[in-house]
């Protein structure tokens, strides 16, 4: 179903929209742990890893500044240690290149043998594509988080590709990893130690997926573990929101096969999963009345057994609290949740919503547009009914007011939609092959369709 | 009684006018809308004659009660004055006027030169346009008083904010505020404050050439105050509390040309020797002794229109040097995850400066305007601002830095009362061609870099831009945007949405005369 269609059919209905305030977590006391934090062991190290890794890419800011919240980082990550989450995850390139340095702050308080550190080689900026930049990267990695060793380094972004500069995703592997000599250093330091676990985190072409996994089976490689984007969403369905995607079912089983362990990203699809409509929750809490619907995918990602950890992004400590909630101890899907959670997907895929994840990859955007915070706009109000076409639909000034007005509090003007040129630098670099101007070219002839009318 | 009814119908038109200038919800310009339209010299200005024959109706029927109600500027003073009666000096607040003879030669004498310095044009026309009174209270509130209102109900939007209401929203009306507006304003305000303070309505009564106009038609108003001889007892308490100074307690003889109805005098006698009542013919008499009628044709004949220079509208066009326009294209691939710094944007210099749909011409528009700052208030689009050049000092100038004038709204052309800006039906809004886009080919990111972009294709409202391919052997080679000008209304979409900075590569001229598509 399109976009359009969707919204003939849905547009004129309130019933979305009727509570907007109970379409996502409620409030109320926090669920209580009920045992211990499951722990799953890494089949190569022996490591006993929580099943709740701590995302560090969309850390807390201070309140109405654009600086990061570094006592608020460490109250969280004081607590997530305290409740036996012991897997970090951070990158060179999150938080604008700060998270490194802010969660080396905060975990250096700790005893370094009570926490795993996993951060990654990113590959978005050619300039740091040498072999000397490479290594550098590598160094300042060490330097950020006060560590000498990392326990899970990863190829960033492995499956992409850079149109622009004619390379496809083999290409683009090649060129960052392999013929700079990249891969080699990688092995050597994990042979002397600095690097205790390798592996890849992977979004995009299958074909390179593939060519890793032959990589470890040829014995060119060992990869110690590979991080995937897994939730209920991709597990069988991952074409129906980009035919470039692949389902998530085929990467763990592939993984599984070879016994390494997956390290599962995106659980909750950007916070997708977490933001569901009435009708979802209402049968989500039939099932199981305490539990949100970020506890329904946090259980689904969990529940196979090579899953070594499932990353979840912290920004609240609400969030951490609820997800230390849910995985201790974590309760394995039944056969017959799965069933209903395959039934919720098809019913969530119905809806338009454009599945950004917010990972920020694609920016900065050359032209000033804030391409995630335009998508979470509109992903919001679709949600919450407020995208409704037809000016004779009875809650279409309502819609207009909240959608506008939205609009110009959350994207400052100057970065709103009308300013995408469509020259398509954004396109290589979204790990969810968003035709990011076509939808924003989409939004933007929206706006103009509300303002007009 | 007939004061408080005064009182109470001159708090409604302040406070209403005052609204219809803070406003941003477009309710005001609604409700409201009217009562700029009955301010005298902008319904002259528009050839308002249902407006100009209600004024002057009124105004033979009763005398100046426009003065002391419709005119925001004349209620202003009524309140300085308040606060002297209330808060001045003990010794002064009561009893502190005195009759003055009637200064008939100097009020004419300023009304001429009014007349001929607002025919004069551009900076002659400045001069004027301080005096006028709606005007001049119009900026007093769009610069002193709609930042404190917009930043009210921006603390207002952020709460809202906070809790996810859409009740209030914020709003930006940096556009809106000059510092010239806002210096004229504050002296105005200042001298106005100071002379009414210590001199009540003097400066209606010699200054204001609206004051003078309808003076002049109060000397033959039907009603008026009468002092009845046989109850006075001479006691002179009126004539020491008049804030107009025009009455002769002596010879029991009101001045009503100075008059202004406040209707204090009724309260203040002790006998009810005073009344608001039917004038006497013998009273009528009045001591403006020179040709009223001369005086009275120069004002209502045909305004002769100043013609324009065309070195006023020609600017120089010296080349704005575009630095920066292409490193946007091959600017270094940063992928830190934030936001990039935004090139700040100007405006170019246009061959003909744009004005809004409505003005018509460009005589028309600068001939009419009184520089109330209305429409650059009341503007959704953050379009209009007040111009800080010479010959339009004050008045609104478009720019399509902030936005751009889009083809729905006719909100300026709806609250202008001076026909400055004519009255335009939103589907009419279109269909007027105020400028003509014209590209720079060497900027044009799509033409000069080859970056696919068409951003002004994209955007153009009336389909006036198409993009084609610069080498027809290659029609999906390097594309170059087209504008056909036979469709162009002038909006600035494609001005205010193109990439380049801090000069956009299609910019907008003026049109002199505005096109009918």
């Amino acid at each position: 179903m399109n976009r359009r269609t969707f919204l003939k059919i849905f547009g004129a209905s309130t019933a979305l929209a009727a509570m907007p305030g109970c379409s996502t977590t409620e409030a109320k006391a926090a669920k209580k742990p009920k045992g211990p934090m499951t722990l799953r062991t890494n089949p190569t190290t022996g490591d006993k890893v929580s099943i709740l890794g701590y995302g560090c890419m969309r850390l807390p800011k201070i309140d109405g500044s654009d600086e990061y919240d570094q006592d608020e980082v460490n109250r969280q990550v004081d607590y997530a240690m305290k409740s036996g989450v012991n897997y970090y995850d951070t990158s060179p390139r999150y938080c604008e290149g700060k998270s490194e340095a802010i969660m080396g702050k905060a975990l250096s308080r700790h005893p370094r043998d009570s926490y795993f550190i996993a951060t990654k080689l990113s590959n978005f900026d050619p300039s740091t594509w040498s072999y000397e930049e490479s290594v550098k990267m590598f160094e300042d990695s060490l330097k950020n988080l006060q560590t000498d060793y990392i326990d899970y380094l990863l190829l960033h972004s492995v499956g992409g590709d850079k149109q622009d500069m004619g390379l496809d995703s083999m290409g683009l592997f090649n060129t960052r990893f392999i013929d700079n000599g990249v891969l080699d250093f990688l092995k050597k330091e994990r042979d002397g130690g600095r690097i205790r676990n390798l592996g890849f985190s992977y979004h995009g072409d299958v074909k390179i997926f593939d060519h890793l996994l032959k990589m470890h089976d040829d014995g060119e490689v060992h990869w110690d573990f590979v991080q995937i984007q897994l939730n209920y969403l991709d597990w069988n369905n991952a074409k129906k929101s980009n035919d470039r995607n692949t389902d998530a079912e085929y990467l763990y089983n592939e993984l599984a096969k070879r016994n390494i362990p997956s390290v599962i990203m995106e659980p909750l699809l950007g916070g997708r999963l977490a933001k569901v409509d009435n009708h979802v929750l209402g049968q989500m809490k039939q099932r199981r009345p305490d539990d949100t619907p970020a506890a329904w995918a946090f259980r689904f990602a969990a529940t196979p057994p090579q899953v070594l950890c499932v990353l979840s992004g912290m920004t609240k400590m609400e969030n951490i609290e609820e997800n230390v909630a849910t995985y201790s101890s974590l309760e394995p899907l039944t056969d017959d949740e799965n069933v209903f959670l395959e039934k919720i997907a098809q019913h969530i895929l119905d809806y338009p919503s454009i599945p950004c994840t917010e990972c920020k990859y694609c920016m900065p955007c050359p032209f000033g547009v804030d391409i995630p915070t335009i998508f979470a706009h509109y992903n919001k109000a679709l949600l919450d009914g407020n995208v409704v076409e037809s000016p004779d639909s009875p809650n279409y000034e309502k819609a207009k007011r909240t959608f506008l007005v939205g609009y110009d509090r959350k994207v400052e003007p100057r970065r709103q939609a009308d300013h995408c040129i469509g020259c398509g630098g954004c396109l290589s670099d979204c790990a969810q092959h968003i035709q990011i101007p076509t939808e924003l070219h989409k939004i933007d002839a929206y706006v103009d369709h509300l303002k007009r009318n | 009684m007939l004061k408080y009814i005064r009182i109470a119908l001159a708090w409604i038109f302040i406070l209403a006018i005052m609204w219809l200038f803070l406003d941003f919800s477009g309710l005001a310009r609604t409700w409201c809308g009217w009562m700029a339209k009955i301010q005298l010299l902008p319904a002259v200005l528009a050839l308002n004659i249902l407006a100009i024959a209600i004024i002057v109706g009124i105004t033979l029927l009763v005398g100046r009660i426009y003065c002391s109600v419709i005119c925001p500027l004349g209620v202003l003073q009524d309140g300085f004055n308040w606060l002297r009666g209330r808060f001045g000096k003990k010794t002064s607040r009561k009893n502190r006027f005195k009759y003055t003879k009637p200064q008939t030669r100097v009020r004419l004498t300023l009304l001429v030169v009014f007349i001929a310095l607002l025919m004069a044009g551009g900076i002659w026309a400045f001069a004027a346009k301080v005096i006028a009174p709606y005007s001049a209270f119009g900026r007093m509130v769009g610069s002193i008083v709609a930042p404190v209102y917009d930043w009210g109900n921006n603390l207002l939007a952020a709460e809202s904010e906070a809790t996810e209401t859409y009740t209030f929203y914020r709003v930006n009306g940096v556009n809106a505020w000059s510092m010239i507006v806002a210096g004229v304003a504050v002296v105005t305000f200042i001298v106005l404050a100071v002379w009414s303070f210590i001199r009540g309505r003097e400066y209606c009564n010699t200054v204001c050439p609206v004051g003078t106009v309808l003076g002049l038609l109060s000397r033959w108003s039907v009603f008026g105050i009468v002092i009845d001889v046989d109850k006075c007892v001479n006691c002179g308490k009126c004539g020491k509390r008049c804030k107009a100074s025009c009455i002769d307690t002596k010879n029991h003889w009101i001045d009503n040309t100075r008059c202004v109805d406040c209707m204090d005098c009724i309260d203040n006698c002790s006998t009810g020797a005073i009344s608001f009542t039917r004038r006497p013919a013998h009273v009528k008499v009045s001591s403006m002794q020179l040709d009223i009628s001369k005086t009275n044709a120069s004002l209502k004949g045909p305004r002769k229109v100043q013609p324009t220079e065309e070195s006023r509208r020609q600017f120089l066009v010296t080349g704005a040097i575009i630095a920066g326009t292409a490193a946007v294209a091959t600017a270094q691939h940063v992928t830190d995850g934030g936001l990039a710094k935004l090139d700040v944007k100007h405006d170019p210099n246009r061959k003909v400066k744009i004005t809004p749909p409505g003005s018509q011409s460009w005589d028309n528009f600068a001939n009419h305007c009184t520089a109330c700052q209305l429409c650059i208030n009341q503007c959704p689009n953050l379009v209009l601002s007040p111009s800080t050049e010479l010959d339009t000092l004050m008045m609104p100038s478009m720019s399509y830095v902030n936005g751009y004038c889009r083809p729905e709204c006719n909100v300026c052309s709806t609250v202008c009362p001076t026909g400055s800006i004519k009255a335009l039906l939103p589907e009419e809004r279109a269909m007027v061609s105020v400028g003509l886009a014209d590209v720079d080919y060497d900027h044009c990111l799509a033409a000069s870099v080859g970056t696919s972009c068409g951003n002004c294709a994209r955007h153009c409202p009336v389909d006036a831009i198409t993009m084609v391919a610069i080498d027809p052997a290659h029609p999906h080679g390097r594309q170059r945007p087209v504008v056909n000008a036979a469709k162009c209304i002038g909006c600035g979409a494609c001005e205010h949405l193109c990439p380049v900075a801090p000069i956009s590569a299609i910019t907008v001229n003026g049109r002199a005369r505005h096109a009918e598509l």
